[in-house]
This record gives C-alpha cells, structure tokens and sequence, in this order.
C-alpha cells in the first residue's frame, strides 16, 4: 500500500528505498521517513508518523479539565511550560477569565525559560546532527541550569505541569532574583560560544546555506508557523501579532531570515534566545513592581464546567502556533480537544523540502524543523 | 645479537607500542572530549579513568558476537581483520627514532628501512578500503553498504592529492627511503629555517594533513560512519570484537599518519637548532630520539581530537569537490613548483 | 465588524453563525465549502489565507443526549436545526480554522457532515496545509475528502479498522493490535 502510493511515477528498481527511522540515531524520538534515493540523493521522501500516537486527544475526552495538564506536557517535551499555558488559556477562554496579572508574568518568565531551553536542544541537535558535538554540551549544561530553576519552582524539570487553570499554582521563590542573575551571563555566553562555533565556520555554513530553501509563500501555504516561518522572511510571531500573557507590553524583536534554509532557522533560533533573555528581564522587572500578595489566580470553581462552546486559543510556543480547540458540552470533560501542533504541519512539507536533497541534507533539515514526535503524534 | 633477534624485538616493541597508543587514544579522545566540553568524561576506572580502555577492551571482548544472519559470513569476518592488517602493516617502514648502539651493535630504530619505504606507505593505505568495503558489503545493509561506499570514494579521491603531495617531498629529499628523508631534514636551510619538511613544502604540508584526516576518515572526513546520517556506517552490524578491531585499526591508522607527518614534514625526531647526536652518548641518544619522536606524534595524535571536537562534518559531494576540485589541482601545482624549483637550483 | 464582514463576504452561502467568546464560527454547507473557502482567502477585506488547522468532531454523543441538555447547549454548540426533531442532525463536523495574516482575525468554518454521505470536498487545492490533516480526519473519522492526492490513513497503522476519535470507539480500543502481523 505505501510501496505504491511512495513510488508514484517511478520503478522500484530504479532507486534504493532506504528506511530512515523509526529507530535510528537522527529520528529524534521515533519518527520514520522512507526515503527513495539515487545514489546519495532523495528521489522522494514519505515521512511515516504516529510511532508515539498515544491518543491524547481521545484521552482528553475522558479526562476532566485539570487532569489534562499532565498530558500536556508530553507534547513537546522540550518546552511542556508553553504547552501547559497554551491549554490552560483555552480552557480559561472557554470560561470566560482571565489569569491575573502576576500569574501571567510568571507564565512570561516560565515560557521564555522554556523557549530558550527548547532552542538550545533544538540547536544543539542540529550540530549534533551535522558532526559539531562539542556546542550541543555547551549549550545543554546551560538548559540544566534551567532545568534547575524549572524543578525548584515545582519539582519537575521535563514535564512540569506548570499552572493551574486561571493562574499558576505558587508564586516564584525569594531567590529567583539571585538564580537568574547567575544563570543569565552563562547563558549569554553558551549562545556566544555556540556562535563563534558555528556561524561562521565554513563547513558549517557549506552544510546550511541553501539547504532545503524554502520561500515564504510555500512556507504559507503549507500552514507554518513559527521559527521555521520567520527563516522564510515572514515576519509573524503570534507574541506580537497576537499578543497575550501582556506580550504587548514587552519590548523584543522578532528575528526574520530571508531564504528559509537551515541556516536562516538556525541563526533566528540563535538570535530567538537573545530576545527571551531580554524578555525575561523585563518580565521580571514588572513582577517586581506588583505587590507580594497580588493574587495568583482568578476565581476559579472547584470543579470546571465551563458553558458548552467551543473556542480555539493558540499560543507561540517555540516551535511556532500551538493551538487547543476545546469543545465543551457543559459537563466536567472536554467533549472534544484537537490540538495544533506546529511542526505537524511543518513536517508535513517535509517531502517537498527533501526532494533532490542528499541524505545527509535530509536529516540537517529534519533537526532544524525542530519536529517533536510528541507533539507531532499526540 | 643476531639480526633475525634484533628484528623480531623491534617488530614484537612496535607492534606492542603502536597497540599501546591506540589503547590510550581511545583514553585521551574520550577524556579530550570531555575536557573540550566541559564536562568530566570516563574517570572512575583507575586514576584519570586510565584503566577504561581495559574495561572497554573487556567488554567488547566478552560480547556476544554477532553475525547478521544474511550477511556473508567469511566476508563478514573478512572485513575487520582486512582493515586492521594494513593498518599495523605500514607501519613497519616508519622510523620511531635515529638510532641506538648496544653492545657495540648499531640498532636502527626501524622495524626495515626498505628503499621503496614512501610507495609501501601509499599501497597499504589503499589496502585499508578493502576491509571497510568488504564489512560494508557483507553486513547485508543498506547503511552498510552506503557508508562502504562513502569510504571507498573518499579514500580514493583522497588518495591521489597524499600521493602527490608525497611526490613533492620525494623530489626534495631525493629518496623514496623514510630513514632517508627523516635523516636529512637534520640542520637548517638559508640560515634561519630548520631543514623540515614543513618549511620547504608548507602547501604539501596542509594538503597532506587535510587528506591524512580523510584517509583516517576522522571529523570532518567521517562520512563512511556518520553517526546521525547512515548510523554508523559500514560498521553499522558488527559488534564486539570485530568492532574493536575496526575501531583499533582506526586509531592505528591515526598513530600511522601521525608518524608519517612527522616524518615527511616535523624533521622526524630532531629538534630545531640542536644536534641532539653531538652531546648524547650512543644510547641515550636513541632513548631520546624516540622520545622527540614520540612527543611530536602525541601532538599530531592531539591534534586529531582537537579538530574532531571542533568542526562539523562536511556532505559527501562536498568531501569530493574539495578532494577533486581543490586538493589535487594544488597538490599538481605544489608538485610542478617544486620541481621546477629543484631544476632551477641544480 | 468581522461577523458583518464574513456575512458580507459569504452572502447566502453562510448558513448560520456563530461567536463563543470572541471566537466568530460560520457554518456552510458540504458542497459549497471550497467555494466558501476560496471567497474568505480571496476577499481583499478578510483575507484568510492561512488554514491553521483542520479537523473533524462527532456530534454523536451531544444529539443523543439532546432532550436534557437543550437549555445548556444554548451557547449554539452543535444543534444548528433545532427545528427539526424527527432524524438526528448530521452526525459529523468538519471545522477549518483560518487565520488572516493581515489583520490577524481568526475564524472557524463548519461543515456538517451525516454519516451517510461522509465525503468533502479536499481543501488541498487551496492550502497544501490540508494534507496531513485531512489525512488525520480520515484516519480518525473515516471521513473521505475528494481530491485528495494521498489519502492514506496517517497516525494509526494501515490495517487499523476503526476509526478511533469516533463516540462510539471505547477509550481502552478494541484490541486491534494484538492482531498485527508484523512482517
């Protein structure tokens, strides 16, 4: 069945059909592409995915609207902080509330702390994946450093379940303050060290520069949406277009690219982190400026039941548009939950990027989309 | 001593001294590594993790050994054994120190000084692609046989700019003699540069550098075992110690071109300016021509791990244009000049 | 305001509307929603031109508990006939969720789908965005789209029979794969 639809217009004997995946040191998690090649070149490329379906969204049905944090954040594991905020502002809209002030700052801070880890893994990767080891372990010890603020605010350091509905659960620790000031110069200088690595290393820029181009109409018309959008030139990050959690209120850039190949997704990743870094200074210099006993969470029923409707609420996370479509019928469950990850649609151009590209060009592209089986499965 | 006594010690000495090396290079490149990443690397087994190579060399050795069941089985034990061989062959022409004289006898520090030491240095180097497309072929495996290929071509390609930037060498010293060409970079040339290989032929010394890291298919060169691309390459279906064995012939390998870079280009195991024969007595003289030598090889060897950790890895078209394209068009033009230097000074 | 707009835009071929919280939703019907979906990206004022998502719901369950929860799902969940208690409404939904890049306005088109005719037409021919999801749709609703380049079921293997998002599959499964035949 998927022999005949893979090779549409081309004779089995002609190419060699190569099985990338799903276990195989590049497939990060358990994605799988077969690949026909010619030589070392892709003829077509049909990525297979659902490995790591687990049914998120038939859980949901099941579930009452608290208990479908956690699931959350096994959608993209990288950053599950954004994933949790996202469901719980759906849920919230659904409601009718909105999340105080200083929980939203916290949402800011705890979101950027994530985008920046997800970037550093996603860059990281993306060396690994093209033979530099070294800048992925400077990066990774800095997203441990992270790691360590994630886990002393609520004991989790991957899958955080940050939040509640209409707020968060605690308010930041004293010493926030003195961790971040500590974390914030090596952080800068992971990125900066990561940079004179790579950027200008010619082999580097051979490997990226013009790989998998893709123009900022495809990139539209294929829904993306994120990092991977911006590289193409779009100038579209929800944070600004679309601001919530007081993003309007901050003043950051949005970095673009202008040829949509690995190399542009890689630099605004780079250029990303310097922004939340900024972000999360002012984030927390407006924390800083509300009283101490400013409430954390809106008035929320013990038990949530919001009115049947149906909303659809997305944030940028990372990867790009994370969206939650939740239907309620009125009673304590979602009656249906469709989740919009971003590099679902993103990958699903995958063949189109690949085409005529060589294998080691295939898997270059694969890290710099940044694809999470998590969240690309559910 | 008689001679056959004297030529066993020095084969059984640097068999066990070129094994010694590889063992505590997998030592450094894992603790280089780590001291390159900031982190702490293998450092539980004996002092400085020294004792990991051992518990490593265990390991693989009291794995199960695996033959894929659709591999062919000789080919598939071929496959090591062809790679290794070449590897701990070639370096029977490569000098490990001058000389040292015992009980009146002059002991040249050589295992045999052949007089066609530079083309036994090549033809083995091209031997070692047997071994890796032999493995890749008969591993039975699309990856395999991808990284198999991937070698073959490179060290084909590559093969042609380290000949020629050999060649080059071969016309300044006048032999094809490695005792030869290491005696004579001994004292300095217009007054100032000491005689090496590296003063006289500075562009054969980076092209033979650049295609030594292709020839030991090390980073950026690794294609044939690209981890992240077709897994590990052509030896993607060993396991134990057949693995050991590529991964050791490996690092013979790089303990070979150490050797011989420092041989054609680093003035082997003498030092700039100082005649170290002129105020040694005969054996300490040997004893510390070996250590110079020694000490420059570690360096090389160093330099291996450093450049791995550093740099990415080049695409396979890329790999070929710079071995077509860039390495052997200046590998020809090195070579045209050096000869036409040589006819205008004699 | 956009509802004013999207009514503008659509005319008649709007069947009704809707807003929940800020968020405007348009129901269309089955054979018209290309038209409907090339008008909205087209229209110089609107200009939805980027298809977000794509995805199906079953109704099954909210019609089956229909007489108690009338007063509940005024908000205008799902029963757009109300008039018509005798056959059940359309057991299946098809929403797109479009986005306009330009002023950045999102809206939501339904399409009813009934059990017994459950092809739409494939928005593939306006956004390739549609792929992957329409191929989702059809793997988890059984939902066919005409004039889709691939339709192969995408998360669940190939041999899987059900069609798991529907109401009536049990959350635990149905034990299909303890009948994979791995090769």
């Amino acid at each position: 069945m998927l022999e005949d639809s893979c090779l549409s217009g081309h004779s089995t004997g002609d190419y060699v059909k190569i099985n990338i995946g799903p276990s195989h040191p590049a497939m990060h998690g358990t994605l799988r592409v077969v690949a026909w090649t010619d030589g070392e070149t892709v003829v077509k490329a049909d990525p297979e995915i659902g490995y790591l379906h687990r049914g998120v969204e038939k859980l949901a049905e099941a579930m009452t609207y608290h208990q479908f944090i956690p699931i959350t954040d096994r959608l993209n594991y990288c950053s599950a902080i954004c994933n949790n905020v996202s469901y719980e502002m759906a849920v919230e809209k659904l409601m009718g509330i909105e999340a105080p002030e200083k929980a939203q700052l916290i949402r800011v801070i705890m979101m950027e702390l994530a985008r920046i880890a997800d970037h550093q893994v996603c860059v990281g990767i993306l060396g690994v994946d093209l033979g530099a080891f070294t800048p992925f372990f400077y990066l990774i010890i800095q997203r441990e450093e992270i790691y360590e603020i994630f886990e002393w605010y609520n004991g989790a350091r991957l899958t955080n379940t940050f939040g509640r509905i209409g707020g968060v659960e605690a308010d930041l620790p004293d010493d926030f303050d003195q961790r971040w000031r500590e974390l914030r110069p090596n952080l800068i200088k992971a990125i900066d060290e990561t940079d004179k690595l790579l950027t200008h290393n010619r082999i580097w820029m051979d490997r990226t520069i013009g790989v998998t181009t893709f123009s900022a109409e495809d990139a539209l018309n294929w829904g993306f949406t994120g990092p991977c959008l911006r590289a193409c030139g779009v100038k579209r990050d929800m944070r600004k277009d679309e601001p919530y959690c007081m993003y309007d209120r901050f003043d950051f850039e949005v970095p673009t690219g202008k040829h949509g190949d690995v190399f542009d997704r890689y630099m605004v990743r780079m250029r990303e982190m310097e922004e939340s870094i900024k972000i999360i200074d002012q984030a927390y210099k407006m924390y800083k400026e509300l009283p101490a006993d400013a409430p954390l969470m809106a008035k929320v029923p013990k038990a949530i039941r919001p009115p049947a409707g149906e909303v659809y609420n997305a944030i940028e996370t990372p990867n790009g548009e994370l969206g939650f479509f939740v239907k309620s019928d009125g009673s304590d469950k979602p009656y249906r939950l469709k989740i919009r990850p971003p590099c679902y649609m993103i990958y699903q151009a995958f063949p189109e990027m690949v085409k005529g590209e060589m294998i080691a060009d295939l898997v270059a592209c694969l890290s710099s989309l940044n694809v999470i089986a998590g969240e690309l499965d559910r | 001593m008689d001679d056959w006594l004297i030529a066993l010690i020095k084969v059984v000495f640097i068999w066990v001294w070129v094994l010694l090396i590889a063992v505590i290079m997998t030592w450094v490149e894992r603790r280089g590594a780590s001291m390159i990443q900031d982190r702490l690397g293998p450092n539980r087994a004996g002092p400085f993790g020294l004792l990991q190579p051992l518990a490593d060399g265990i390991k693989l050795f009291t794995k199960e050994d695996i033959v894929p069941d659709k591999a062919k089985k000789i080919l598939f034990s071929l496959g090591p054994i062809l790679f290794a061989l070449p590897a701990f062959s070639a370096y029977a022409v490569v000098p490990f120190g001058d000389k040292i004289v015992l009980g009146g006898k002059e002991i040249i520090l050589q295992v045999s000084d052949i007089n066609v030491g530079f083309l036994y240095v090549v033809a083995l180097g091209s031997m070692a692609v047997y071994g890796i497309i032999v493995g890749g072929w008969a591993s039975n495996n699309k990856y395999s046989i991808l990284g198999g290929l991937r070698s073959t071509a490179q060290l084909i390609s590559y093969e042609v700019p380290l000949g020629l930037a050999l060649l080059a060498i071969t016309l300044i010293y006048g032999t094809f003699s490695l005792r030869e060409i290491a005696l004579a970079q001994q004292g300095t040339f217009l007054g100032v540069f000491p005689n090496w290989g590296i003063f006289k032929q500075p562009l054969g010394f980076i092209l033979f550098i650049v295609t030594a890291y292709a020839e030991a298919n090390r980073v950026p060169f690794d294609l044939p075992e690209a981890e992240s691309e077709i897994v590990s390459g052509y030896h993607t279906e060993y396991g134990s110690m057949r693995l050991g064995l590529y991964l050791f012939g490996e690092y013979v390998n790089l303990c070979t071109l150490s050797a011989l870079i420092v041989t054609f280009y680093f003035g082997a195991w003498h030092l700039p300016y100082i005649n170290m024969a002129a105020f040694l007595g005969p054996i300490s003289y040997g004893i510390a021509s070996f250590l110079v030598f020694f000490l420059k090889v570690s360096f090389f060897l160093w330099l291996f791990v450093w450049v791995r950790w550093t740099v990415p890895r080049f695409r396979y078209d890329q790999v070929m244009g710079l071995g077509w394209k860039a390495l052997i068009p200046l590998a020809l033009i090195n070579l045209f000049i050096t000869a036409l230097a040589i006819q205008l000074t004699i | 305001m956009l509802k004013d707009m999207v009514q503008g835009c659509l005319g008649p071929l709007a069947v009704c509307m809707n807003e929940c919280q800020g968020d405007l939703s348009v129901e269309v019907s089955k054979p018209q929603v290309l038209e409907v979906l090339r008008r909205l990206k087209d229209d110089p004022g609107l200009g939805f031109d980027f298809l977000s998502d794509l995805f199906g719901v079953d109704n099954s369950d909210l019609h089956k508990k229909k007489p108690a929860p009338k007063k509940a799902a005024g908000e205008g969940a799902a029963d757009a006939e109300p008039e018509q208690p005798g056959p059940l409404p359309p057991r299946f939904e098809v929403i797109y969720l479009l986005l306009s890049l330009k002023t950045n306005k999102r809206l939501q088109v339904k399409v009813k789908v009934p059990e017994d005719d459950m092809t739409v037409d494939s928005a593939t021919s306006i956004w390739k965005a549609a792929t992957w999801p329409e191929r989702e749709t059809f793997d988890m609703y059984g939902i066919r789209f005409k004039g889709h380049p691939d339709l192969r079921k995408l998360l669940m293997w190939d041999e899987f029979p059900a069609h798991p998002l529907r109401k009536d599959y049990p959350l635990e499964g149905l034990g299909e794969e303890r009948h994979l035949i791995y090769e």
